[in-house]
């Protein structure tokens, strides 16, 4: 058997493999410069960026919890025109495939980010951000609502020839319906989940551990939930489906694969381990040559459900 | 260069019910260690904690002019510090680094002060070295709750740095905070040189706390002297990865620039600050 072909397709777009590193844990991508070859990645998605710079929430930002973190950053960034200016020449420079996450307020400010950055150069894809469970205004407005998630969506579409990439919520009663919303609107793919509405407490000071009061959790503490959202997904949109929620080894990017992610993102794990890149990638060869698997495309929604009780049970 | 080691603990010395310097096996980062610069640790055996920990490098160890590994201060607050405290040889800890901006190192004729509180005197070990080594002339002012928990006297005296200590129950040393001594020996040193012309110059550099980062910037202030504090918030990468540890800071990090508050990740643009441009709460 020859090289595995681990290469991606998001609409027009071919992601040399699965892996991406997710947004909001991976800077812009050129802090990470000393750990990993960014040329390397599947992707980069770029911490979500505002039409405009915002300074975030303040600390506390972070506590960690049981096998993960809840986070309430606020998106601090330097805005899209910085972005353009300081780091995207660099990522160029780095043969980076950049995703870039943005975020709006309203309908308009998304489709104005689209058109700043289909127009500058580097930008392979735009990844939605509809779905950051920490700031008040916009964003998860439009992702709590199947029509909203339509109309940015659709509006988007029609300003960009960029493969666009909707980032979805997993806090509502049925993902699968906002991936079928994203797909109807034209999308080129959904990534999920963002991370879940979650609060920790001091008890001995009877204070929230975050500023912001509430921020989201991730973390492998959210990994089965995520798979499951990731499963429910495949089975109701057509489009490539990206996963993420905990992923820290390649058995777990693996795990999603099987559930129907054709590619994967990897956020809190690179905290802990900015040199987990190269151990998922050979994680995820070994196995597909193990498993004599020579296109990750075909081990995408393999999970087996028949049952093995069947014939116990006819007897 | 930044590298990821399974470091073996070489030794783990208690130094009281709650402080310890652990031996690691890390030679290649404690190479590239600049004095400031931190690792972020985890136990190499464990996904409990799941995050990694940032301490600064207490001292990079020698043996036969070869580099064997570093040590970290560390004292028992958390999990991870108790994981550092239990730790016994052999054991394995993940260390990343060497992370951060290091001090700005001064050299003759200029006068080094390290102003340490608690656990705060970590970076100074390094420092002190770095200073010495240029023939700085080099103090630590080092303050403690009680005289038990200050470490290392005879390691800084032999070395030729001169301590003056304070307790805050006053059985050695200052009573009061570090700060009683140097705010006295800044008056002093200002009455002994009243010109401009002949003004003796010195660094202040300060870890420790940060209500005392802050009383030593604004004394630092008041007597017109600069300063370089090491600053220690909740941080999650170590890397710029992921924003939680932000310093409110009014100054462009390493320039003259000044701009208006912004937050700045103290992992990437510090832990290493001039005391003037952090904006203190």
């Amino acid at each position: 058997m020859g090289l595995a072909d681990l290469s991606v397709q998001i609409g027009a777009l071919t992601l040399k493999n699965p892996l991406i590193a997710a947004s909001g844990c991976f800077g812009y991508g050129v802090e990470y410069t000393e750990a990993v070859d960014l040329s390397t990645l599947g992707g980069v998605a770029v911490k979500g960026l505002f039409l405009k710079p915002r300074e975030g929430h303040p600390p506390e930002r972070i506590v960690e919890t049981p096998s993960g973190m809840l986070n309430a950053i606020g998106l601090q960034g330097i805005g899209v025109h910085r972005f353009i200016d300081e780091k995207l020449p660099e990522l160029r420079r780095l043969r980076a495939t950049v995703i870039v996450n943005i975020c709006g307020s309203t309908l308009d400010e998304y489709v104005e980010l689209a058109r700043i950055l289909s127009d500058a150069e580097g930008v392979a894809a735009l990844e939605l951000n509809i779905s950051c469970p920490n700031i008040k205004e916009g964003g998860i407005t439009f992702g709590c609502s199947l029509h909203g998630t339509f109309d940015v969506v659709s509006a988007v579409k029609k300003v960009t020839a960029l493969p666009i990439i909707p980032k979805l919520t997993p806090n509502v009663t049925d993902v699968a319906s906002f991936a079928r919303a994203s797909e109807d609107a034209g999308a080129d793919a959904v990534s999920l989940v963002n991370t879940f509405l979650a609060m920790a407490i001091d008890v001995e000071t009877r204070r929230p551990e975050l500023s912001n009061i509430v921020g989201g959790l991730s973390g492998p503490a959210i990994r089965p939930i995520a798979v499951r959202m990731v499963y429910e997904c495949r089975r109701a949109v057509k489009i490539p489906v990206i996963g993420m929620g905990g992923i820290a080894s390649a058995r777990d990017a693996l795990e999603f694969i099987i559930a129907g992610a054709d590619a994967v993102q990897v956020g809190t794990a690179n905290f802990v381990d900015p040199f987990i890149w190269q151990k998922l990638l050979d994680g995820i060869t070994e196995y597909m040559r193990r498993h004599n698997i020579s296109r990750i495309g075909d081990l995408v929604g393999t999970i087996d459900t028949t049952s093995r009780e069947k014939e116990w049970i006819s007897s | 260069m930044l590298r990821d080691v399974e470091a073996r603990v070489i030794s783990n010395t208690r130094l009281s019910p709650d402080y310890n310097v652990i031996a690691l096996a890390a030679p290649e980062i404690a190479e590239a260690t600049q004095p400031g610069q931190f690792v972020m640790v985890k136990s190499a055996r464990s996904a409990d904690p799941l995050l990694r920990r940032p301490f600064s490098v207490f001292e990079v160890l020698r043996s036969n002019n070869r580099v064997e590994g570093l040590t970290l201060l560390s004292k028992r607050i958390g999990v991870t510090t108790k994981i550092l405290y239990d730790a016994v040889a052999g054991d394995r800890i993940a260390c990343l680094g060497p992370l951060g901006r290091p001090f700005e190192i001064v050299d003759p004729p200029v006068e080094a002060w390290m102003v340490a509180g608690g656990v705060g005197l970590a970076p100074f070990a390094t420092l002190g070295e770095a200073l010495l080594a240029r023939g700085t002339k080099t103090t630590l002012f080092y303050g403690a709750r009680t005289g038990a928990e200050l470490f290392y006297l005879d390691w800084f005296q032999s070395r030729g740095i001169r301590l003056v200590l304070a307790t805050e129950d006053g059985l050695t040393g200052d009573r009061g905070r570090v700060t009683v001594p140097l705010e006295r020996e800044l008056r002093e040193l200002e009455s002994r040189t009243p010109s401009p012309e002949s003004r003796s110059q010195v660094m202040i550099y300060a870890c420790g706390p940060e209500p005392m980062l802050e009383a030593v910037a604004h004394v630092a202030a008041k007597f017109r002297r600069p300063s370089q504090v090491s600053v220690e918030r909740t941080m999650g990468c170590g890397m710029g990865g992921c924003y939680s540890c932000v310093i409110p800071v009014r100054g462009e990090a390493g320039s003259e620039r000044t701009r208006p508050p912004h937050y700045v990740r103290s992992c990437i643009a510090g832990p290493v600050f001039r005391g003037e441009d952090v904006v203190w709460d």
